[in-house]
């Protein structure tokens, strides 16, 4: 019974990682860079939900159409966050693509921290309710454990998501063109592939994964703060990690794997989980530094 | 005139690659390039694609100053490159490659097309079109880097060192098909080491040494030429 409970749990928590951790690997494969921004770009997306559903006119649709006041506000999370994560690409690491790696990586965490404060500046410090989008009501049982509507529904749209990414990068002209990119650029350009446009497409899909994780993330833990998105930024970065990054089926496999660690652990020594989940990424980076689903690193000469 | 480069000059950073490099190619023709390694050949190849950025002189290719257009751009202008160690996408399948040649193209039934002429001159490729283009041997990297080429449909084709680690039937299989290509109406500016091969499918020469156009001239007459024999030819 506990391992069902903690498997329904696994499940939820690993899919919103999984939907991270994509951001971050996608990210990595096509410019090198860990975009340590990338949980702040999620909670930027869970208060542009709160924010847009205390304007009078959505509280006015949400009482009467409260389905389509949920997808319009999640929709609005989805545009907000891909906008700033084109934004911050091309202002602030596109300068930087042919700097040194670490000059970047520097410049994530600066923006990282931007964000966060900006946040405090515009909404507070503290933390504010998270607007109810998808409402508290029980699905079925299964043995005497209740499935509610958010778990079906993060499990559910966050496989679909997946799915469909992984049909885009594989079939699509433009996901081609991301593949072309994150292994040899400068062949992609003589292909004739645009590359800023091809990286900012890039960024555009991880951020807008990110919003929607933002969405079930908040919604489960029901209020929002400036650093709502640290934490659950770092574990999904674990994850990518973990799976190998660069590698999208093993960002979702990686994923599932924390979301799953982190539940068990939680239930028997809640106060030892996230030591658990970063001493797994010691772990990864001293043994198996490509993580599970990762290739070979070849160093650029 | 198709392709007119004057007064090139390219740095990386305080190292001086190109220095005054003038050429030409002429619509219709092969050119090559040729030189010792270091001489400037790939820099030359590389700024005239985009992917580097030269300090002065001018590039311009179709009566049109391309130096300051993005790569993506000259390509689609029909100015492909085959570049040095073939750079082919070792993840994706051989087609995949092939369908990447023909990104910048709109025209889907004439990319069909292409393809079908790129299968006739590669059968190889045709057999392997399902193979992740990391398990091809060399020379079948190298066909595929050329087949990806052609399919961008380009008016001028620019092969950089495509008999690189080959072994010599291979080369004389590349070459023949360079000339394959040259007949089907592409022009063709060749950059080798392999002076020799170079010089005997080309109609000019341009000799580069330490980043200058040191001689130029008649491609034969080149290869008969002592000075040049002693030392380019060995």
């Amino acid at each position: 019974m506990v391992t069902l409970y903690n498997l329904i749990g696994g499940l939820q928590m690993g899919s919103i990682y999984a939907l991270i951790a994509l951001g971050y690997t996608m990210v990595y494969g096509i410019v090198q860079l860990i975009n340590f921004a990338h949980g702040d770009i999620m909670m930027v997306g869970a208060y542009s939900i709160y924010w847009i559903m205390t304007t009078s006119l959505m509280k006015a649709i949400a009482e009467t159409q409260p389905v389509l006041a949920g997808v319009v506000s999640v929709l609005f999370a989805v545009v907000v966050c891909v906008a700033l994560g084109v934004f911050v690409d091309r202002v602030a690491y596109k300068p930087l693509r042919n700097a040194p790696r670490i000059s970047a990586l520097i410049t994530a965490i600066g923006i990282s921290i931007a964000l966060e404060i900006i946040a405090q500046l515009v909404f507070g410090s503290g933390q504010v309710n998270f607007p109810t989008i998808v409402p508290k009501v029980t699905l079925f049982k299964v043995g005497r454990r209740s499935i509610n509507l958010l778990e079906v529904l993060t499990f559910a749209v966050s496989v679909l998501l997946m799915i469909a990414l992984t049909l885009f990068v594989q079939t699509t002209r433009t996901g081609k063109a991301m593949r072309a990119v994150s292994e040899d650029q400068g062949a992609a350009m003589l292909m004739g592939v645009n590359v800023d446009k091809t990286i900012s497409i890039t960024f555009g899909i991880g951020c807008a994964l990110a919003a929607i994780g933002s969405v079930f993330y908040a919604q489960k833990v029901y209020y929002v703060t400036p650093l709502l998105g640290m934490l659950p930024g770092l574990k999904a970065f674990v994850a990518a990690v973990l799976g190998g990054i660069g590698s999208i089926p093993g960002a979702v496999l990686g994923g599932f794997i924390i979301g799953m660690v982190e539940t068990f652990v939680k239930y028997y020594a809640s106060e030892y989980v996230d030591a658990m989940v970063f001493g797994i990424l010691i772990l990864v980076l001293l043994f198996r530094p490509t993580g599970i689903l990762g290739r070979k690193m070849k160093e650029k000469v | 005139m198709m392709l007119r480069v004057k007064d090139l000059n390219v740095y990386y950073d305080a190292i001086h690659a190109l220095k005054n490099v003038s050429f030409e190619v002429n619509e219709g023709e092969i050119v090559t390039l040729i030189g010792a390694n270091g001489a400037g050949k790939t820099t030359t190849l590389h700024t005239i694609s985009g992917l580097l950025r030269g300090k002065s002189g001018k590039i311009e290719f179709m009566n049109e100053e391309i130096q300051q257009k993005p790569a993506h751009e000259i390509l689609k202008m029909g100015l492909a490159q085959v570049p040095e160690g073939r750079r082919v996408f070792t993840h994706m399948t051989v087609l995949e490659n092939l369908e990447m040649g023909a990104f910048a193209r709109k025209d889907r039934t004439t990319v069909a097309d292409d393809l079908d002429r790129v299968f006739q001159s590669f059968p190889r490729l045709k057999e392997r079109r399902r193979q992740i283009a990391g398990t091809l041997s060399g020379g079948e990297q190298q066909m595929l880097a050329m087949g990806r080429a052609m399919m961008s449909s380009p008016r001028m084709i620019m092969l950089d060192e495509p008999s690189m680690g080959l072994s010599p039937i291979l080369v004389e299989e590349i070459f023949s098909i360079i000339r394959e290509i040259h007949q089907n109406g592409t022009t063709v500016l060749l950059v080798e080491q392999n002076a020799q091969m170079a010089l005997s499918i080309a109609d000019r020469a341009y000799v580069l040494e330490t980043g200058k156009v040191v001689l130029q001239g008649d491609a034969h007459e080149m290869l008969d030429n002592q000075d040049v024999r002693r030392a380019y030819l060995g």
